[in-house]
Formats: C-alpha cells, structure tokens, sequence
C-alpha cells in the first residue's frame, strides 16, 4: 500500500499527489512514469513522474480527471492509501548538452512531466527556453516551478485569460523565427495528442528535431502485452518499454490516436456506473 | 501367496471420466471446467493402475515423480501419503495435476496406454493435491537460518519452485515480481475456468509460511538490476525467472488496428483484470462477434474459448498446419471443440483489413497444403497460390508465441543470451554465465510448459544452496 503523504488541488479537475513511493523514488530519472492502481478492482493507470524526493522517498503525480479511475482518484484524500504503484518504468528522457538553446513546452497536464526534464537539461548546461499554456488561467499550475527549472519561461492560455491569448505553437513559432530554426537543436513538447501533433507539424516545417511523450492505453507497462504499440519510422514500437519518448516526426498519430479511443464507450460506461453505485446519486463518493 | 493365486486384475479399458461443466453452459461462463473426480472415482481409476516393475511412466515425466507409488498410495485411500510422494519431485501438483500434457508425458508411456486408455495420472494427481489444499497443508520444516539471502526474480512456477526449496534450505529468499501479484502466467496467462486463481494463490501463500518474502510491484530492471541486488543490497545469489513474456506479432499489414490483441493482451485484461467482471471491475475488454486466433497452442485455446465466455458469436482458431499438428494439449483441443470453438486449418493470415476508424472488419488469408517434413518432422506448410479469401471477422487475437522479456537480460552485465535473446544457462545446474546467477524456465528454454519451469526452479535451488554453502 502507498500512503498519499499531500493533495494539492490545483483546478476541479486537475490535482497534484505527493506519494510515499522510495523504491521508485531512489531510481527514478526525469521522462519515467508509474502505473498505478488504486484498489483491488481498479485498472492499472499510467502517471508520469512529475518530481521525486530521493531522501524523503516520495514521488509527485499531477493528474487531469478525465474518465473513471482519475475521478476516483481525485477524491481520495492525503492519509489514503493507494493499492499498487509500480515504477519507474520506461526510458529515461535522453539529457545532453546540446549546441544552442532547447525549446520545452507543456501543455495542460502536460505542464507537470515537463518539468523534472527542463530541470535535467538546465543542470546538463543547457539554456532552457520553456513555454507553457492551458485552455484558461485556472487550468494553469506550476508556473513558479517551471520559471526555476527553465532558463526563461513564456506562458499562454488558449482564451487569453492569463498573461496572453495563443495557442503554445502560436508562442514556438515566435521563438523559432526569433531564435532562427538553425540555432535550436531539439524542442521536446508534452501535453494532449492534439498539441503535441501540433507541434511536430510546425517543427517539421522548420526542420527542428522534436521529441514527444506518447500516452498510449497501456495494461503491464512491462512489455508483455503489446496494447501500447505503436507505429514509429513505420516498426511497431512498445510505448511503456521503447518510450514513452520518441521522435514525433516518426509517429503514427493517426494510428495513435484510434488506439486511444478503441475502448472510449467502455470508459463511459465505467464512468457512469461510477458515478453512482449506490442509487443516492453520490457522484461516487460512497 | 504364490502367483498363481493371485486373482488376475480385470482391466478397466477407459478411464473414469472427468465429471465436467456442461459444455454449452460453460462456454458462457468462468467457473472451472473439470470439476475433478470423486473419492470413489480416484481410487477406482488408481486402482487401474498396474504397477509396472519398469515405471514408464515415471520415465515420462520430466521430473520423475514416483508414478507408481503414489498411485499405490491413491489406491489405498493414503491421500496424505499420496500427496507428500508427489511433491518429493513435483512442488506445484495442483496446478501441473490440471495444466501439464500428460499424454505427451507420463500417460503417453503408461503400459495400459498402449492397448486401452492410460490411467488417468494428472486427474489422480490433481485429486490428491486438491485434497491437501481442503485439509490444510502441512507447512514443511525450515532448516536453521544459513544467514544467506537470495533474490528471485519472477514468481511464475520457476521463481516459486526456487524460492520454497530455498527457504526450506534454511536461506533468506525474497522474490520480486513485476505485476501487482504473484504467480507469472498462472495469474495473467491461464484462465479461470481451466486453472482457478483460488489454487495459484493457495501456492502462494504456502510459500509465504516459509517465510519467503514476496515483493509485488518491482521491476527488476527498473527500480535495481541484478548487479545492484549483489553488490548494494547483499544479496548472495539471483535466480532470474522472468519467462517469457515478450508477445510476438506477425508483421503483417494491419496488425496495429484496433480490434488486434496480442494474445497477452487478451488474456491479461481478462485474467489478472478480470475484465470478464466490467463494469464491476475497472478494466474494459471489447470482444467483437467473430473472433479469430491466429496459432494453434495452449495460449490459442485458452484465448479462443475466453472469446466465447466474453461472448462472442463466433470464435476460430486460425492454424497454420492441420489438426494432427495442434500444439495445444489435447484436452484443451478437445474442451475448445466442445465448446463451439471453430477451426480453420491450414490458413494463414496475409492482411488485417480495418474502416476509416481503423477499426477491423476482416482478414484476407491464404490457403497452406501440408509438403514435406521440416527439421521439427512435422510437415511442413506450403502456401497455396492464387488461394487468397478474406475472412469476415472483428477482432483478432494473435497468438503465435513469446519470447523473452528483455528488461533484465539487458540491465545485467556479463550475462550470456543467445540470438534470440534467452538467457543461457546449465540445464545440469542453471547457472549463468554470471557467477552467483542462475536462471530456469521459459527464459531459458523459450515457451515450454509449467511442470519443465518447477523442475528448472529446483535443480538451481540445488546448485544455488551448494554454491552458498561453499562460498
Ligand atoms: C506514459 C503515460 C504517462 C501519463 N502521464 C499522465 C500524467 O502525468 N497526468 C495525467 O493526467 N495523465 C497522464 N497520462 C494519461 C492517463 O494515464 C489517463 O488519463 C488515464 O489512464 C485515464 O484513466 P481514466 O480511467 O480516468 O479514464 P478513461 O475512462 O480510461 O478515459 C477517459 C478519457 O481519457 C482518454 N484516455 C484514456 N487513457 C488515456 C491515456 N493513456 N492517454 C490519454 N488519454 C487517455 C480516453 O480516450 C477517454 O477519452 C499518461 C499516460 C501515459 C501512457
Ligand atoms: C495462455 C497460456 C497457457 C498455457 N498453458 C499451459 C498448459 O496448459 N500447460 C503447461 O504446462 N504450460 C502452459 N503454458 C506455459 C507455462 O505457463 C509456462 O511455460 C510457465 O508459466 C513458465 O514459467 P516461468 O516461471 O518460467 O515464467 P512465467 O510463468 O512467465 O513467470 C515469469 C514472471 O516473471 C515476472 N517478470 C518478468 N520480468 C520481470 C522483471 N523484470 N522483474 C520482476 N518480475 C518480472 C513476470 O511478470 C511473471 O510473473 C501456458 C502459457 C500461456 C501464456
Ligand atoms: S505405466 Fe501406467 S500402469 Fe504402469 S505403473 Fe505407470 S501409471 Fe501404472
Ligand atoms: S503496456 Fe503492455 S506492453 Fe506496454
């Protein structure tokens, strides 16, 4: 069982958890993530790594209530145990020193496994630009962690609630033609498929290397089962072993992204039956 | 009393019949197919026993148990006696008395074999086993502590083996497995209705009693590696029984739609995620109405028969070769035929087709004619020109095999793999390349089958409390 040490609320839908996890927590590197699943019927969940107290044995989670399991999460409370946290699992971000600026964006939820590997890449001496953004100012959290983990720190929301409107490749393409794609050397962008796509398109126009973090539905997460395949360079890759890294002008979003929703009516059913097992309407919480 | 005197045993020639689910009921649920003999009908199928001076039997079986004996024992109504013969040689008997082919082991050489049926080894086995299970079993003694400590590496019927000789040698074992329990592919691979969870789990426990600790949740490759268990963690010995996990895929065209589950996938969500339980349990698992498995193995049946209990219309197991050529167990062939299962031989397929979701509505196959025998001496398949069909289903299950898991071979120096990928090691000792690391079952042998990884568990327990002691 692994204890829920703090909750930290950051929107009604998005919360951070510091859990008490020192076998993850000693290994861990920045770009890893942790299946979780929180009681003996729950499904096995992957989050990624958002920071880590090696000394205090704990690992951070920022996690987005998107279906069941994150929902369930969500209510539960600091002092809560949850049943199974099983990490680090798959590669560690690649950190080099690379010749130039590197260009980092989060977007969303996105915004929390960004940051350990901004940090890694600052500490590796390299001038980290990053960039963040949400739909909306309230959907925005980290930006004073961000702002320490980056060299310089631009932030946007989509409906220009906060600091700007744009979307975070409106800000990338700013920066490219500021900086001149030549001197960029990688830009690693993490958030919803959508964005992420987004990016690869405009970085490819410019010819910029570009790394993205794949959220495929996962089952194991050890490489066993295959449910997170995914097409990258046209051969078939295991997200939870190969990546979640890769290079997102290789990926096969379209492939990607059917994947993911293969199973979206059972998630609504799960939801619904959810969201009240008891028949007082409860929203779950019994 | 002299030979002649003694009343000539009147031969049986079938043996008692398994008492069974009934197939078209059970096809649509969980519960465990054969519900096992009877007091009275073990000791009459014990009592076909001949007791043969040569024990063929006992030569078939890959580890030797002393057929004969407990079967005399059965016979007797000394189940006790029974059960502790066995696990002289065999320490999972609930399980192997359920899963292990017999008639390609023991019962293929039985003497009664050879002009009726052979004596029902497995399900005597499998009686008295379950016997123990109902009566409490008897927690054997523990040697005094040696103060060594050895690390296993996966609890599938390999690392379980090893790590309860080991613990009744008196030494400090902790196993770490991967996923969120114990048991390897008893847990996640075999099904409910062929191998209850209740009885892996009775294993487990019984290991727990002898103090073995049993870390869940740990990847070894991830959060330590081998080198780190020795030389930051004072372990004094590793036995690695990591499987062989890795799911193989066809490489045809279309395999990465939605609707194609790799036969791990398949399985896992539905055993060790009980997605036959959604929504009560969390994990989903869509199943179409015409389902096709690609393979002809144990692995196939198993996924071909849980299509049905998920309930699909149709579910076809897609096989390269004929019907003499099916891997699978004989039983399993035979339950899956029963069921409803539907077969396509000599068959393969070419191209999963999907809609503009990229969701499969078919597969075009090709036709195969049986050639000449290849190195296996089976004959071999020869695709049939111009024979291409395509075959209307909606989801597929490819079950074509496993290979190793690489995360621990890769993280571990100096260990010698072959081409491709399994972990080398002395079938004599299962000693390493590494010293001070062994390794058994299916990471070392490729698939093989659960009474071959408790047998490789044991002979490294063996060579692991000597390189201990000698240490
Ligand atoms: C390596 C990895 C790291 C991740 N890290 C984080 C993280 O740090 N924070 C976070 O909030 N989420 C993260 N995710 C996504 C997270 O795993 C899913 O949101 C979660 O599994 C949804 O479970 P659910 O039961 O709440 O929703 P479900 O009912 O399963 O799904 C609800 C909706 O979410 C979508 N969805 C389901 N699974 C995923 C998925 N794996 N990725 C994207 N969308 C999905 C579904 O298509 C559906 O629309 C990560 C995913 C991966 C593979
Ligand atoms: C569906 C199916 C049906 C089968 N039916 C039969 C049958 O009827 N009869 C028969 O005799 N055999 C059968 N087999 C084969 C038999 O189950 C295997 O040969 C046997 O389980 C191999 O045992 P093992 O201990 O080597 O490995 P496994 O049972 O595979 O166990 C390995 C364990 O190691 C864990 N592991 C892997 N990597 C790591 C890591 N890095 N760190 C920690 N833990 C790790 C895995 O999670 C797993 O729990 C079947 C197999 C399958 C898949
Ligand atoms: S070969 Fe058959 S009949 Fe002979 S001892 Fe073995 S089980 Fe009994
Ligand atoms: S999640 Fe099972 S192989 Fe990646």
């Amino acid at each position: 069982m692994f204890k829920i040490l703090e909750k930290q609320v950051f929107s009604p839908i998005i919360k951070q958890f510091v859990i008490e996890a020192p076998k993850v927590a000693k290994s861990c590197k920045a770009g890893q993530f942790v299946i979780l699943r929180i009681h003996e019927e729950g499904e096995r969940i992957p989050l990624t790594i958002a920071d880590y107290d090696r000394e205090k044995g704990t690992i951070t989670i920022v996690f987005q209530e998107v279906g069941k399991t994150t929902t369930q999460l969500g209510q539960m409370e600091a002092g809560d145990y949850i049943k199974d946290f099983v990490g680090p699992l798959g590669e560690p971000s690649h950190i080099e020193k690379f010749d130039g600026p590197v260009v980092v964006v989060g977007g969303g939820v996105g915004i929390a496994p960004v940051h350990p590997i901004a940090r890694d890449l600052k500490a590796a001496g390299n001038h980290v630009i990053g960039i963040i953004g949400a739909r909306s100012g309230d959907l925005l959290f980290w930006e004073d962690k961000m702002r320490e983990a980056c060299s310089e720190l631009l932030v946007t929301t989509d409906d220009g609630s906060y600091v700007r409107k744009g979307f975070v490749t409106d800000v990338l393409k700013e920066v490219i033609e500021e900086r001149g794609k030549d001197n960029i050397p990688m830009v690693l962008a993490i958030g919803p498929q959508p964005m992420m796509r987004a990016v690869c398109n405009l970085t490819k126009e410019y010819g910029i290397k570009t790394i993205v973090s794949l959220n495929a539905l996962m089952v194991d997460g050890t490489g066993m089962c295959g449910c997170c395949r995914v097409s990258v360079g046209g051969a078939t890759k295991f997200v939870c072993v190969d990546g979640p890294e890769f290079d997102g002008h290789e990926v096969d979003w379209l492939e990607l992204g059917r994947r993911g929703a293969y199973f979206r009516p059972e998630e609504q059913r799960a939801m619904e039956h959810h969201q009240c097992k008891c028949g007082s309407g409860c929203g779950g919480a019994k | 009393m002299t030979d002649a005197s003694k009343p000539k045993k009147e031969i049986k020639p079938k043996k008692n019949p398994m008492p069974a689910q009934d197939p078209v009921e059970r096809a649509r649920n969980f519960n465990e197919v054969a519900l096992g003999y009877s007091r009275e009908a073990v000791i009459d199928e014990a009592n076909r026993c001949l007791q043969c001076k040569k024990e063929p039997c006992r030569q078939g079986c890959p580890v030797e148990v002393d057929i004969p004996a407990f079967i005399r024992l059965a016979a007797a109504g000394d189940f006790a006696g029974a059960i502790a013969k066995i696990k002289e040689k065999n320490a999972l008997p609930a399980v192997c008395g359920r899963v292990c082919p017999q008639e390609n082991q023991c019962e293929k050489y039985c003497t009664l074999g050879k002009k009726h049926e052979p004596v029902g080894i497995g399900r005597i086995e499998r009686f008295c086993a379950d016997w123990e299970l109902a009566t409490g079993v008897k927690v054997p003694e523990v040697a005094p502590p040696t103060g060594k400590r050895v690390a296993v590496v996966g609890s599938g019927p390999a690392g379980l083996t090893c790590a309860a000789d080991l613990a009744k040698l008196g030494h400090e074992v902790t196993v770490f497995e991967a996923l969120h329990v114990a048991g390897g592919v008893l847990m996640y691979g075999i099904p409910e209705f062929r191998l209850p969870k209740a009885v892996v789990q009775a294993e487990v426990e019984n290991l727990k009693k002898l103090g073995v600790k049993i870390e869940v949740n740990s990847v070894v490759g991830k959060f330590t590696t081998v080198d780190a268990l020795m030389e930051e963690e004072g372990f004094d010995a590793v036995f690695i029984g990591t499987g062989a996990g890795l799911p193989y895929f066809m490489n045809i065209p279309g395999e990465n739609s939605c609707g194609v589950y790799s036969a791990n996938e398949f399985l896992t969500r539905t055993n060790l995620m009980k997605a036959y339980m959604f929504p009560d349990w969390d994990t989903p698992i869509k199943i179409g109405k015409k389902v096709a498995v690609l393979g002809g193995g144990n692995v196939a049946m198993d996924a071909a028969r849980t299509a049905l209990r998920l309930g699909a219309e149709e579910s076809w197991i897609v096989y390269r070769r004929s019907h003499t050529e099916l891997p699978a167990r004989k039983e399993e062939v035979e339950h899956a035929e029963e069921e409803g299962v539907k077969f396509a031989f000599l068959t393969s397929p070419v191209e999963i087709l999907s809609n503009d979701d990229g969701w499969v509505t078919g597969m075009k196959c090709i036709k195969y004619e049986l050639g000449e025998p290849d190195a296996s001496g089976r004959r071999r398949p020869v695709p049939i020109e111009g024979s291409e069909y395509i075959m209307d289903v909606d989801t597929v299950v490819v079950a074509i095999g496993q290979g190793p898991n690489p995360l621990v071979p890769r993280t571990t120096k100096g260990l010698e793999l072959t081409k491709k990928g399994n972990i080398v090691a002395d079938l004599e000792t299962g000693a390493t390349s590494k010293p001070g690391v062994f390794a058994g079952g299916d990471v070392v042998t490729g698939a093989a089958t659960v009474i071959l990884a408790m047998g490789a568990g044991r002979t490294a327990a063996k060579s692991i409390h000597e390189y201990l002691m000698n240490k």
